[in-house]
């Protein structure tokens, strides 16, 4: 059985939620008030949605010099 | 099978398995360098020096699944023992202490909840490079923070592990670091003259 949380409560835990560290009881009880809560359900998404823009910005083409210096070392060693 | 021969069968081996997992990574390695160092230069240089250590050490891991954090972790003590020697680029928080801010909560005009929503819209309209300002503008240890937990998807306890921290330590600073990425790219977005009924550059 999930407790009820109220939206503050919520919103308190909700990084932590996206990020997977809560105990599975508390994460059931997010998500459940979620379904129902317009609100807290807009924030979530909200905040996986920039997330996934940061995302985006940990991954940039390597240059060809660094790839040939990576060979050398192998070639090297 | 001879040692040497024996030697070189496990060296070919290696060889081909470290290329293909450096091909596969090194878009994210070298994404991430730019992200934790703010240049092309050190980051290429913290990346080439990450893999030779990396190569160097190859024999040592005994579970190659796990190449991918290894390598990451390799990367990260590489970032914080070039930062520990150049002084000038201090690892240590010397930021301010403001409030925890929420770009959701600045933006979210829960009335237009069926005519609008101001917050994604902003997301729509933010640039690859203004979150990358925003991300770059971080104190380190908040960005080292964010790029593990976020970048990498590292748990907090792996976090704290690695940065030989306490998890509460990583708890608090993935927080404040989030919470100024997004007063950063409020900032931007009120320069940029990105939000609506605001002038541009001119709201507190």
């Amino acid at each position: 059985m999930t407790q009820d949380l109220r939206c503050e409560e919520v919103i308190d835990k909700l990084l932590e939620y996206l990020d997977r560290e809560l105990d599975r009881e508390t994460e059931d009880a997010l998500a459940q008030h979620m379904e129902t809560c317009r609100a807290c359900f807009s924030r979530a998404e909200f905040e996986r949605r920039l997330r996934a823009r940061v995302r985006e910005t940990g991954k940039a083409r390597a240059p060809e010099s660094l790839r040939q210096r990576v060979h050398a070392i192998m070639e090297r060693y | 099978m001879t040692g040497d021969k024996g030697n070189e069968i496990w060296r070919q081996s290696a060889r081909a398995f470290f290329q293909a997992e450096v091909e596969r990574l090194m878009d994210r390695l070298y994404g991430t360098a730019l992200r934790l160092t703010g240049n092309r230069s050190d980051a290429e240089d913290l990346v080439a020096d990450s893999l030779a250590k990396a190569w160097n050490r190859l024999s040592g891991l005994q579970d190659r699944q796990a190449f991918e954090k290894w390598v990451f972790r390799i990367l990260i003590n590489g970032f914080i023992s070039d930062c520990r020697r150049q002084k000038t680029r201090p690892c240590e928080v010397g930021a301010d202490r403001e409030g925890e801010f929420s770009l959701f909560e600045k933006l979210h005009q829960p009335f237009l909840l069926w005519w609008g929503t101001p917050e994604q819209e902003l997301l729509d309209k933010l640039l690859r490079a203004d979150i990358e300002n925003a991300l770059d503008a971080l104190p380190e240890e908040f960005r080292l923070a964010v790029v593990m937990v976020e970048l990498w998807g590292l748990s907090y306890a792996e976090t704290a592990e690695m940065l030989d921290v306490p998890v509460g330590t990583v708890r608090s600073r993935i927080s404040r670091g989030r919470s100024l990425l997004q007063s950063a790219l409020w900032h931007q977005a009120r320069e940029a003259g990105l939000l609506k009924g605001e002038a541009k550059g001119t709201a507190g």
